[in-house]
């Protein structure tokens, strides 16, 4: 078995109301009962909705926070008793995140950080060219990072995070901001950098399913402060396979039409989206022969079908048939 | 290898300082903002030079129609020059770690390996640099607009003096930077209370003697306080007649308070970093 980069043992946190909270506000279990075991050279994903718990879980592994209960290491290092070991290990970068000096140009912020860990100016600066070139940044090298759009800003907080070569990375929604290209640039960049060394580790979080699929060796699924299920991608998915999935494109449906879909039996999730010229329905079935009783309900509802066809399961499939409710539902209440 | 290099790629740690060089690295990268801060924002000029000035200016003209001695002139100018540090010692030291925390740089600082006191003292070192510049500033052109004649009677007690009071000021900052981590917002009005009641305490425009013993006893507990009657004993003929204590028994005072407060510094940020991150006050989000 493969040495752990990371590795938590029912680990819990709970934020206790401050003095300055309300006067009725409550502890908030934030993270419960977190048991994980992550191999050196893994890119781990932990995918949930926000307030999930994700972040909580990023802080404590980067000795930015203590656990309320259980215990955490990384590269075999107790976080909280040893977090002097396990800093010269790790680095993080943050989704929006605004860190840096603005009157600091590109380079000069890069440096700054560079030295906190201890490189010569000479090594920072070789290292400081190649990534901003790998973030397509080269051109923007002596620009003020105040000067930066939130994307370019982004880009160079990725840099920072590479930039110390760490054992350990944590990602937390790093693609936050980025437009589509960087995000997939992004993405390559992360998964050949793990692949370059086998020692080299990731813990990515994200709220962005293709993300987690794309990238992740493994997932954790997370929410509410526990995980629900920890796998591959494809053994998440294939969990759901049995359960047939189709996507069917009608005329325009209304809420009542979409409730009366839900309610046949053997319909496990009917979910709706307005589509450019009417609407379309995701719908995860018992058993494909369920697909007869809705075609007829259907069509007794003046429901024009327009197209269908099945399709394979996504992480999305996988996170509704765990918590019940899509991510995007759990994040608004 | 020792450049960090193998066969084109990285090697993880390689390369890499520890010890007292990484603490240097940190203190020195964590400076460099403050000390590029005087070549790219020139609006220092007109907020930290030209506005102290008028605020001695005011204090100078009140001397004069009272017939006040020359040296009280000079008194004034080289407390308007001090005062920088006091308020560079509130504002880019006290304060500074809850903006750190806001922009996010605060966990960057502490989950990197360089220790946080080589962070304190790189501010407290581009803070000096460029406080400096600054109170040399008001002091050439406050004494070429109004005159004023120095009478150095002891160049090394008075480098002594400067020095140690520095040590000592920005030691306090240190301090409080650290127990500004668990106040968050409120440390911003502990801050504004600090300032005016100190420039009345410390006697910045006028000689401390004018208290009475135990109350300018009391003030010396603030860095400044010491540093500008010592300052002013040493610098003026008429110094030591106004001075509150011997200059001597003065400096000695300011490196006794340089040990306590960076001793208090290095002992307060340990507790207190515990403290924040078992509370969760080192990053803004709660999430």
């Amino acid at each position: 078995m493969r040495a752990l980069a990371i590795e938590t043992e029912r680990l819990g946190r709970i934020y206790k109301p401050r003095r300055n909270d309300r006067h009725d506000a409550k502890p908030r279990v934030a993270l419960s009962d977190v048991s994980l075991m992550v191999p050196r050279g893994e890119l781990f994903g932990l995918l949930g909705p926000n307030g999930a718990g994700k972040t909580t879980l990023i802080k404590i592994l980067t000795t930015l926070l203590a656990p309320s209960s259980g215990w955490a290491a990384v590269e075999g290092y107790d976080v909280h008793r040893e977090p002097q070991f396990v800093r010269p290990c790790i680095n993080m970068v943050s989704g929006g995140e605004a860190s840096g000096y603005g009157l600091l140009t590109v380079r000069e912020n890069l440096w700054m950080f560079s030295q906190f860990y201890g490189l010569s100016s000479a090594e920072a600066n070789r290292r400081i060219t190649e990534l901003l070139a790998v973030v397509k940044m080269s051109d923007r090298v002596n620009t003020k990072s105040s000067q930066l759009s939130t994307g370019l800003r982004q880009k160079m907080n990725i840099a920072r995070g590479f930039l110390t070569d760490p054992k350990v990375l944590f990602l937390d929604e790093p693609t936050l901001g980025l437009d589509v290209e960087a995000s997939r640039d992004a993405r390559q960049y992360i998964r050949r950098w793990v692949e370059e060394d086998s020692t080299r580790t990731v813990l990515l979080t994200t709220h962005y399913m293709v993300e987690a699929d794309e990238l992740c060796d493994r997932v954790a699924i997370i929410n509410g402060g526990r995980v629900l299920a920890c796998d591959t991608p494809s053994n998440l998915k294939r969990r759901l396979q049995r359960e047939p999935i189709f996507h069917l494109d009608t005329s325009p449906l209304t809420a009542a039409d979409v409730a009366s879909i839900a309610a046949l039996p053997g319909v496990r999730q009917a979910t709706h989206h307005l589509a450019a010229a009417g609407s379309s329905v995701e719908l995860i079935l018992q058993e494909e022969r369920v697909l007869g009783p809705v075609i007829s309900q259907m069509e007794s509802r003046g429901i024009a079908l327009v197209n269908l066809s099945k399709r394979e399961p996504t992480l999305e499939d996988v996170f509704f048939a765990l918590v019940g409710r899509s991510m995007e539902e759990v994040e608004h209440g | 290898m020792a450049d960090g290099t193998r066969g084109g790629r990285w090697t993880v740690g390689g390369g890499r300082s520890s010890g007292w060089r990484l603490f240097a690295r940190t203190a020195l990268a964590r400076a460099y903002p403050r000390l590029i801060m005087n070549v790219r924002e020139k609006w220092w000029m007109v907020f930290d030079i030209l506005l102290p000035l008028v605020a001695v200016c005011a204090y100078v003209f009140v001397y004069r129609a009272n017939n006040a001695p020359a040296d009280l002139i000079g008194f004034v100018i080289i407390g308007g020059a001090m005062s920088a540090y006091w308020m560079n010692v509130l504002w880019a030291m006290g304060n500074q770690l809850f903006w750190e925390k806001e922009t996010g740089n605060l966990a960057l600082y502490i989950m990197a390996p360089g220790s946080m006191m080589a962070i304190l003292l790189g501010m407290a070192l581009g803070g000096m640099f460029t406080t400096t510049v600054r109170a040399a500033s008001i002091l050439a052109i406050g004494s070429l607009l109004f005159d004023v004649h120095f009478a150095v009677s002891s160049v090394p007690l008075l480098a002594a003096a400067f020095v140690l009071a520095l040590v000592a000021l920005y030691g306090m900052g240190m301090m409080f930077a650290s127990m500004f981590l668990l106040l968050g917002r409120e440390g911003w009005h502990l801050v504004n209370l600090a300032q005016e009641p100190v420039f009345l305490l410390s006697g910045t425009f006028f000689p401390i003697r004018s208290f009475n013993f135990w109350v300018a006893a009391g003030a010396s507990i603030v860095p400044l306080t010491l540093a500008l009657d010592a300052i002013r004993q040493l610098s003026f003929a008429s110094g030591a007649a106004s001075g509150f204590l011997d200059v001597r028994t003065e400096v000695a005072a300011l490196a006794g308070l340089s040990v306590v407060f960076l001793v208090a510094a290095r002992i307060s940020l340990r507790q207190l970093e515990r403290l924040a991150i078992a509370e969760g006050r080192l990053t803004e989000s709660r999430a």
